[in-house]
């Protein structure tokens, strides 16, 4: 087992670079560390500068999302020893502008998100003395794989359409709308149907799949914006039937 | 009273990278997801091809057989040949793809991708031994 591993870490500063050049770090080698672990340990020991975004180390916030040897992944799941014997290449989330280093500008996505209104819309609140809406098991089953999102954009990363047409709406806002058309509680799929089913919508995707194989939650949004096509051609076909 | 001051909000100096005209080249599913697409291109083509055929046979025997005759040629049997493995490769990924885009349902539980890709599969076998029973019964 080797003592140290090499990383190759892109850095940009505006002040400094006009694009972003490669440095070279020796961390030591760990079992146990992940290359979030290893980032850490760079800003700790060797070089208070460089600049990254992490929060839980532990596969919940969806902060810690960088490009790994050519591979979108959360970097608190992304064990050195399953990258051995390196160099380890760690470059930020690719199709977002870098803000600096391995941050990159997230507003975009987060607009987007927005926009889909992931959140439960009721056309009338039921009063609280009918108590709390209730679920069976398979209702929530329903929309339960796609709550797993955790924002954390690798899915976009892995889009080579997000990279060539940035105003597709993308994968996780689409599988995040599909978390709540499926929640037996909710009634704005109609207002989610104009906005997925416009020309930034679903009709984007040209199912190229990756977005699913990088989720590091198995959200499965490649699932969800085939089985929403169905959805929204279904509801054309009916708005071409007399009184559909 | 003094307007108040405008302020211009601080703007971060990005680095955008453009997107190179070869990244369906960068891993090899992007290059397959390409190669899949493509694949429309001989599935059109042999639809053409069909409807050529179609055509010599409303012309009657003699164009139908010069039809056949061009068939046999070189360039024909070459095209072909590309167009099976791609129309192949095609069903392929589409029969993979068929349980993400289809939600199946049965009893309140999400039918296994593996059942519905299964099924798929079956009905392709099945219906290739019927063709080929028919084609070869003669």
């Amino acid at each position: 087992m080797p003592q140290t591993v090499t990383l190759e870490v892109a850095r940009y500063r505006p002040e400094r670079e006009a694009e972003p050049i490669i440095e070279t770090y020796e961390v030591p080698f760990r079992k146990d560390w992940v290359v979030l672990d290893a980032l850490n340990h760079i800003k700790d020991k060797l070089d208070g500068t460089l600049s990254f975004r992490w929060s839980c180390r532990m596969g919940v916030c969806g902060s810690c999302g960088m490009t790994v040897n050519g591979r979108p992944k959360l970097t608190c799941a992304a064990f050195l020893s399953d990258h051995l014997p390196g160099p380890i290449r760690v470059e930020p989330l690719r199709y977002f502008p870098v803000v600096r280093d391995l941050v990159v500008d997230i507003t975009d996505f987060m607009r987007k998100l927005k926009k889909v209104k992931p959140w439960i819309i009721r056309k009338e609140e039921k009063p609280l003395s009918e108590g709390e809406y209730r679920q069976t098991p398979d209702e929530l089953d329903a929309y339960k794989q796609f709550s797993m999102c955790i924002n954390c954009m690798i899915c976009y990363s892995a889009c080579p359409i997000y990279g060539l047409e940035p105003t597709f709406i993308g994968p996780a806002a689409i599988a995040l709308a599909q978390r709540y058309n499926r929640d037996s509680r909710d009634q704005g799929a109609g207002e989610r149907l104009e906005i997925l089913s416009e020309h930034d919508g679903i009709w984007q995707c040209t199912f190229v799949g990756e977005c699913t194989k990088v989720c590091p939650k198995n959200v499965d949004p490649a699932g969800a914006i085939q089985q929403y096509k169905l959805t929204s051609a279904l509801h054309w076909v009916r708005t071409l039937l007399p009184r559909g | 009273m003094s307007s108040p001051a405008r302020y211009t909000p601080y703007h971060p100096k990005w680095y955008r990278r453009r997107v190179s005209v070869w990244w369906w080249l960068e891993t090899g599913s992007y290059t397959s997801f390409v190669l899949r697409e493509l694949t429309s291109v001989f599935v059109a083509i042999f639809a053409v091809v069909m409807l050529w055929e179609l055509r010599a046979l409303a012309q009657g025997p003699a164009a139908y057989a010069t039809f056949l005759a061009r068939l046999k040629t070189p360039p024909f049997l070459a095209l072909h040949a590309l167009a099976f493995l791609f129309v192949v490769f095609h069903s392929i990924t589409w029969f993979n793809l068929a349980p993400k885009a289809m939600a199946v349902r049965f009893r309140g539980k999400r039918v296994p991708d593996l059942v519905v890709a299964g099924l798929n599969y079956g009905a392709w076998l099945f219906l290739s031994v019927v063709v080929a029973f028919i084609l070869l019964r003669g």
